[in-house]
């Protein structure tokens, strides 16, 4: 199917150390996502400028060619606390006052475990603080909201595009949904009618299973009962 | 050849296991190999290759600082190199350097001249210990696989 292409989950990762960025880079890719890693905030920030599109009604955006907005979306931003000149800290306010970037999730990681740290950190609007080092188990805990991230920006994407199809009005209806839904997990999001979104969630989840059964020549397309955790009418 | 390969895999499993048990490693760098995989088949020493070039950098950093003839001790110079090097070793799983970084930085802070000296040349022979016993192992990974064997996942605990 066509969709494969776009729908990796792309994380930012900011850090100074190139240790470190070696480090989060591979854990990021063990966890099935794309990387891209910068080595501070400013350079984060103008990536993100560059990326995002943002509107010109922000006088520092940086202008650039037509990007294609599918490709090169950040779905998550994941930065060290300590950096020189702008911290994690500072990113994080940053980028909660864009409009822009608002809606991109913000996690900080950290060497040193202090508690004031990560409340005000997790206050200023971050998702997760992780205490270095940062394991795969750690990762995991983001796969919920991954999901729910990237699929709610597909949706938009294709609510964005004049669609011909019958499909329009269904999407419509399951949209408003899933922005009521917050804190709703995939497993119970109730998308039936939608082919295109549970097979982007079984990619997702579990591509060593896509890649196994693709092995065995059974197509993945409709198997739903083989996969937990995803209702479907089929 | 299946002798030699069995012996020479034993001979991986112990020493393996040694490093963990004398604390020379700790579950971190069991992490480390667990981000290893046929798409970045030498993760393990790319990381710690760029760890062992921190070290030295690091120390002499902090060799640098603690330098009396050039003036005051700047501890915060000192404190500063020792942070990078405990978030490194730890990152790596090198459980015995980074308990030295901690002592290190306890000097720091009290500005112990002595102790910090001390701890500086300990932390110069520990990495290089370390340096050498990887070294040591990734020697019989590579005679395991010349000699037509697999490396064994070693199950610490």
């Amino acid at each position: 199917m066509g969709m494969a292409a776009e729908s990796q989950f792309h994380v930012l990762a900011v850090d100074d150390s190139l240790f470190d960025r070696k480090l989060i880079e591979r854990l990021l890719q063990k966890s099935s996502c794309q990387v891209t890693t910068v080595d501070s905030g400013s350079k984060a920030l103008e990536f993100l400028g560059l990326r995002q599109g943002i509107e010109s009604n922000d006088p520092n955006a940086l202008s650039t060619a037509p990007v294609n907005h599918q490709e090169v979306e950040v779905n998550l931003i994941i930065t060290d606390y300590c950096m020189p000149g702008m911290t994690g800290f500072d990113l994080l306010k940053k980028v909660k006052e864009s409009s822009a970037l608002k809606n991109i999730p913000v996690v900080i990681m950290s060497s040193e475990n202090v508690p004031a740290r990560i409340s005000r950190c997790l206050e200023e609007g971050a998702l997760e603080f992780f205490v270095k080092p940062v394991r795969l188990a750690d990762l995991n805990k983001l796969k919920p909201h991954m999901m729910k991230t990237k699929l709610r920006s597909q949706k938009m994407e294709e609510i964005e595009k004049p669609s011909k199809d019958e499909n329009g009005s269904v999407v419509a209806a399951v949209v408003s949904e899933i922005k009521d839904s917050t804190k709703t997990e995939i497993e119970i999001l109730p998308l039936q009618q939608d082919p295109l979104l549970v097979q982007q969630g079984e990619q997702m989840l579990s591509t060593n299973n896509k890649r196994k059964s693709m092995e065995e020549g059974i197509s993945t397309d409709r198997a739903r009962p083989r996969f937990d955790g995803i209702t479907t009418a089929v | 050849m299946d002798a030699l390969i069995t012996q020479l895999q034993r001979q991986f499993r112990d020493y393996t296991i040694s490093l963990y048990q004398q604390g020379f490693l700790d579950d971190q760098f069991t992490e480390l190999k667990k981000l290893q995989d046929d798409g970045s088949p030498d993760f393990v020493a790319e990381v710690l290759t760029l760890f062992f070039e921190d070290c030295v950098k690091l120390i002499s950093n902090m060799a640098r600082a603690l330098d009396q003839t050039t003036g005051n001790v700047d501890y915060s110079k000192v404190g500063a190199s020792v942070h990078q090097l405990k978030g490194s070793s730890s990152s790596v799983g090198a459980k015995r350097v980074k308990a030295l970084c901690v002592s290190f930085k306890d000097y720091c802070d009290t500005q112990n001249f002595e102790g910090c000296v001390r701890c500086l040349q300990q932390v110069d022979i520990e990495y290089k210990t370390l340096k050498t016993k990887l070294q040591d192992l990734f020697n019989l990974e590579k005679q395991i696989i010349q000699a037509g064997g697999r490396v064994p996942q070693v199950d610490i605990n």
